[in-house]
């Protein structure tokens, strides 16, 4: 709570913000200028993220009160465990996307960096709004923030890639406003934004219906948001035809800070004693997580494009984050909480690789993997580890968030669950095994005498893939592994203070 | 039933901005066309708009300006003389927010019927799925 770091939590906002003010008047001069800026300012968010996270794992929650007003009247940011350890993910991700963005905008996006590194920019201080302010009003419209910047970033695909953005733009918007109106129900009660405050005034009025009422309308509206089946349909058409770089950087990132909104609201907004005892809208929404697994999994077993499949895979780790929220004990949150940081790690890998293939075979369908472990052996490397993440093989960080929501879930004996869990490892097995199928084909008709020549030419197509890509691809896979190895640390230190009281 | 119909009257307010919401949730839902899907889902949000400017209102009050406000302490100020500002002010934001969306929307509209040539859903559709 000393002045010197209060500064340092605005800056996270504040530095993407005013680059994507920057950066569009400076693409019209020097279009280089314009990625070099766009890490500066994510570096900046990255290391204040960093800072502010190291404050508080050492002195507690700190708060920033923007324009000096106190809460609960002024807008406050309030950062705790979760919301610092949510923030170092999201400008962590952020950072490495846009590291990768640079091939991407060259080749596809020609003359619009100005204007996609706005909007990448914006995005990331949408993202980082939602996770930091303490005010529910607040954070509507920085979700807007995000959702337009990712509306216009997604329509910047491939073709196809308008008609989904459209149909997102009109799920999400409905999604924000019901969000918007359960924030209006609360205040008509309370009289008041602040999260922290609501806090104290709801217990009060838990027997009201509009809080019921407001509650309703908020989950709904975040659910929208974050993909939760059966809410879920704008997304595998969005993030499949976004552009590589964007796809990386959405699909993690959104749909997880969402989550981050539902275990805010669920766990201080409202108070577990409301929540899982007197309504039970945790175990409702536990059955919508297994749902959720076990619909991702079936779906993705039959598509046939790479990135498609990713996406339903993510409405799957949707499911496991929200079945770990809603079985509500320690253990299972722990592994949720924990499960964020591992998902967005691991679905930026695949993104990753997915960029890659699609930079060098112009396509991202399963059958362009034709291959890939002979002509691009390090992007099957990295494609290995994350698929072994997703899977949760003992050295990746998946297999311990995994296995923290399965015990939660035995301890729960939310059986349900834990079959899903059992049930969706098997299906991810067999939908990797699928890819490496395709990846380790060697021979065909007619590749004999090109295999030859790729022997040396493998050396060449190697460097093709340029340094831009595969330096955040080598990051990530470090990290999965780290956060593996490491994972008593991160749990013990960060996740375990982030775990709601009263649990 | 006298009841229900003064529960009707003392919150029309509420009732206006739910048959407003599902007005326009049913253009988003079921119309064809993409403009007026557009024109539904800001029909929604003005909905949502209206709700919040409906519940700043009391009865017999004033609009929130203090009249000698400098010489304050004169007077003790009643918060029931005048309307709460504050859902309008916020308001405000959700206006632009509102408004930011249906540019975007509109933009998309506009290069979807350069991409597709139409602005019907099932002719996207049926287009789409020929390739």
């Amino acid at each position: 709570m000393n002045p010197g770091q209060n500064d340092i939590i605005i800056l996270m906002v504040v530095a993407p913000l005013f680059a994507s003010i920057i950066v569009p008047i400076v693409g019209w001069r020097a279009k280089k200028l314009c990625y070099s800026l766009t890490i500066l300012a994510v570096l900046i968010s990255l290391f204040s993220s960093l800072i502010t996270a190291k404050t508080v794992m050492n002195h507690g929650p700190v708060q920033y009160y923007l324009g000096g007003w106190k809460p609960p009247w002024g807008i406050e940011f309030y950062i705790d465990h979760l919301n610092a350890f949510i923030a170092v993910v999201v400008t962590f991700i952020s950072f490495l996307g846009v590291i990768f963005s640079k091939t991407n905008v060259e080749n596809d996006l020609p003359n619009k960096e100005g204007a996609f590194y706005s909007l990448f920019l914006l995005l990331i201080t949408g993202l980082l709004g939602i996770v930091l302010t303490g005010d529910m009003f607040n954070l509507f419209v920085f979700l807007e923030v995000a959702s337009l910047s990712s509306y216009a970033l997604i329509a910047m695909g491939e073709k196809g890639a308008m008609y989904a953005s459209f149909r997102y733009l009109l799920i999400g918007t409905v999604g924000a406003s019901w969000y918007m109106l359960g924030v209006g129900y609360l205040y008509i009660v309370t009289g008041s934004l602040n999260m922290a405050n609501l806090s104290e005034l709801l217990p009060a009025l838990y027997q009201s219906k509009t809080i019921l009422v407001g509650f309703a309308f908020i989950l709904f509206g975040v659910g929208i948001k974050m993909a939760l089946f059966p809410l879920h349909a704008w997304l595998p058409d969005a993030y499949t035809y976004a552009p590589s770089a964007v796809s990386a950087m959405v699909a993690p990132l959104m749909t997880k800070v969402m989550i981050y909104v539902v275990i805010r609201v669920i766990f201080t907004v409202f108070q577990p004693e409301f929540t899982v005892d007197m309504i039970q809208a945790t175990s409702i929404l536990s059955w919508f997580g297994v749902l959720a697994i076990l619909f991702g999994g079936i779906m993705a077993l039959s598509q046939t494009d790479f990135k498609r499949m990713l996406c339903y895979i993510i409405v799957g780790e949707i499911g496991y984050i929200v079945g770990g929220v809603g079985i509500a004990n320690a253990t299972a949150l722990k592994g949720a909480i924990f499960h964020i940081l591992n998902d967005a790690l691991m679905m930026v890998c695949l993104f990753f690789v997915a960029g890659m293939v699609m930079y060098r075979k112009k396509g991202h369908r399963i059958s362009d993997f034709k291959g890939i472990f002979r002509e691009m052996p390090f992007a099957a490397i990295i494609f290995t580890v994350g698929a072994l993440a997703v899977i949760g093989v003992p050295p990746t960080g998946g297999f311990f968030s995994k296995w923290y929501l399965l015990l939660g879930g035995i301890e729960a004996k939310h059986w349900g669950f834990v079959v899903a869990l059992l049930i969706s490892t098997l299906i991810n097995v067999a939908l990797f095994a699928r890819v490496f199928d395709k990846g380790l084909y060697v021979h065909g008709h007619g590749s004999d005498h090109s295999s030859e020549s790729t022997d040396h030419s493998s050396g060449t197509l190697v460097q093709k893939t340029p340094l831009s890509m595969w330096i955040p691809a080598v990051i990530v896979i470090l990290a999965i592994l780290l956060a593996g190895i490491f994972n008593q640390a991160i749990l013990k230190n960060i996740v375990q203070f982030a775990v709601p009281s009263g649990l | 039933m006298g009841d229900l119909a003064k529960e009707f009257v003392t919150t029309y307010n509420y009732w206006v901005y739910i048959i407003l919401m599902m007005i326009g949730l049913y253009a988003v839902m079921v119309k064809n066309n993409l403009v007026k899907k557009i024109i539904g889902m800001n029909i929604v949000q003005t909905a949502i708009i209206l709700f919040f400017i409906s519940i700043g209102a009391k009865r017999g009050a004033t609009i929130p300006i203090i009249a000698h406000g400098h010489n304050g302490g004169e007077h003790a100020v009643h918060a029931a003389d005048y309307i709460n500002p504050l859902p309008h002010v916020l308001m405000l934001t959700a206006i632009v927010v509102a408004v930011a969306t249906l540019g975007v929307a509109l933009s998309l509209a506009i290069k979807i019927y350069q991409e597709y040539g139409t602005l019907e859903e099932d002719d996207i559709r049926t287009q789409t799925r020929e390739e």
